[in-house]
């Protein structure tokens, strides 16, 4: 892990690059974590990458709500050589949930992103092959939306039998 | 030595097979009522039994795990919990050659078709055992994503727990075994009101149409069946 320091020092590196692509920075528990602009990902990913955040250990999905932007597209970026970790935090609006695939640089990323597109429905532009991977293909909806009813069906114990289909059953 | 003659009564009881049985003994067993006995006794309800009784000793489960569950399936062949000491210890690999299907975790929406077409493709007679809370009733995940077992298939025996211990599988199955030995009538058919849709292989016809498999159509000519026994 960067200490506190070193986080301002590759958030610095970041906005030397572009000053519009970190939009801020947090050190929490021992874990470093910047927040840039979805529109910039690409830049400032590949830009880490060279730095030697060369292994994407992670990239997942959050909702956020209520807050807006809502969704968030979370990447866990790790320095094998110096044993440092640092996650990008990116976030998209609800009405637009678009980012650009990370496939070209890591083609790993393929399932993680479909994974995040199925549970989420953010769309990453780009990516060769954009389906669902885990629901049914005719699933309708995104499941780990806050919003999304967590669904269940009744089931029939014997001892709420009686009350749900009478006595006569 | 007077013999002495008895009427044999239409509705067989108990005592009556006995009396006819000791008859069919001394020889003094005559004509229709040899036939009736023949038929009645040795025929169909011994012959049913017997079969009843090698199917309830072999049955060979499907090499088929979900989830955790499975993990405790495993361990009913291992030592402690040995289900070959019942003759149930031949896992298939095939659901051509098993006779029940142990559904063992959590049955997502997506699995569903798969398992029901696994089970479809088993040969009758075949028999399938719900383990643990999600299978039932989707436990502790009762959510969008799973789909209790009862919903696509029939099941014969549910095991309670989360995850049952071998213990509790293992006596899940000698119920299962005691149903098919005994107590036919606690068959899933009874249960889901659906006697007479055993599938069945029909003979080589004179048009020669080969083999098909129908279902429902004429008694069962293989294996044994509730719907044929009843009425023979």
């Amino acid at each position: 892990m960067p200490d506190a320091a070193g986080l301002e020092v590759i958030a610095d590196e970041l906005r030397a690059a572009d000053p519009s692509s970190v939009l801020g920075t947090t050190f929490d528990r021992g874990r470093a974590e910047i927040q840039i602009d979805p529109s910039k990902n690409i830049e400032v990913i590949e830009l880490l990458r060279t730095r030697g955040f060369n292994f994407l250990a992670s990239l997942h999905g959050v909702d956020y709500y209520p807050a807006e932007p809502r969704l968030g597209v979370v990447y866990e970026l790790l320095d094998m050589k110096e044993v440092d970790r640092v996650s990008l935090k990116a976030r998209v609006t609800i009405d637009a949930p678009k980012i650009t695939s990370v496939t070209s640089i890591w083609p790993g990323a393929d399932f993680p992103e479909r994974e995040c597109y199925d549970m989420f429905g953010v769309v990453f532009e780009g990516h060769p092959d954009l389906r669902r991977i885990l629901m049914p293909e005719d699933f309708e909806g995104f499941p780990q939306r806050r919003d999304f009813p967590i669904g269940g069906e009744p089931i029939l114990f014997t001892f709420n039998e009686t009350e749900r289909y009478g006595k006569d059953r | 030595m007077e013999i002495k003659r008895e009427a044999i009564p239409q509705d067989m009881d108990f005592r009556s097979r006995q009396l006819m049985s000791r008859d069919m003994l001394r020889g003094t067993l005559e004509d229709e009522d040899l036939e009736r006995f023949a038929e009645q006794a040795v025929m169909t309800t011994t012959l049913d039994r017997a079969v009843a009784w090698a199917q309830g000793n072999s049955i060979y489960p499907m090499t088929f795990g979900l989830a955790c569950c499975a993990i405790e399936m495993m361990s009913i062949v291992a030592a402690r919990v040995d289900i070959a000491r019942f003759g149930f210890e031949a896992f298939r690999a095939s659901p051509r050659q098993a006779d029940l299907l142990i559904l063992s975790g959590r049955v997502s929406t997506k699995m569903a078709p798969v398992i029901r077409r696994i089970y479809d493709q088993m040969l009758e007679p075949k028999f399938a055992i719900s383990m643990g809370a999600c299978c039932s009733s989707t436990g502790v995940f009762n959510n969008y994503a799973l789909v209790p077992s009862d919903k696509f298939m029939p099941i014969d025996v549910h095991v309670p727990g989360c995850p049952p211990r071998p213990e509790a599988l293992a006596h899940g199955i000698l119920k299962l075994r005691d149903k098919i030995q005994h107590n036919e009538r606690e068959g899933w058919r009874e249960r889901y009101d659906a006697v007479g849709t055993e599938e069945v292989v029909l003979p080589i016809t004179a048009h020669g149409d080969g083999p098909q498999a129908a279902v429902g159509q004429s008694g069962p000519l293989i294996g044994r069946s509730t719907g044929a026994s009843a009425g023979a």
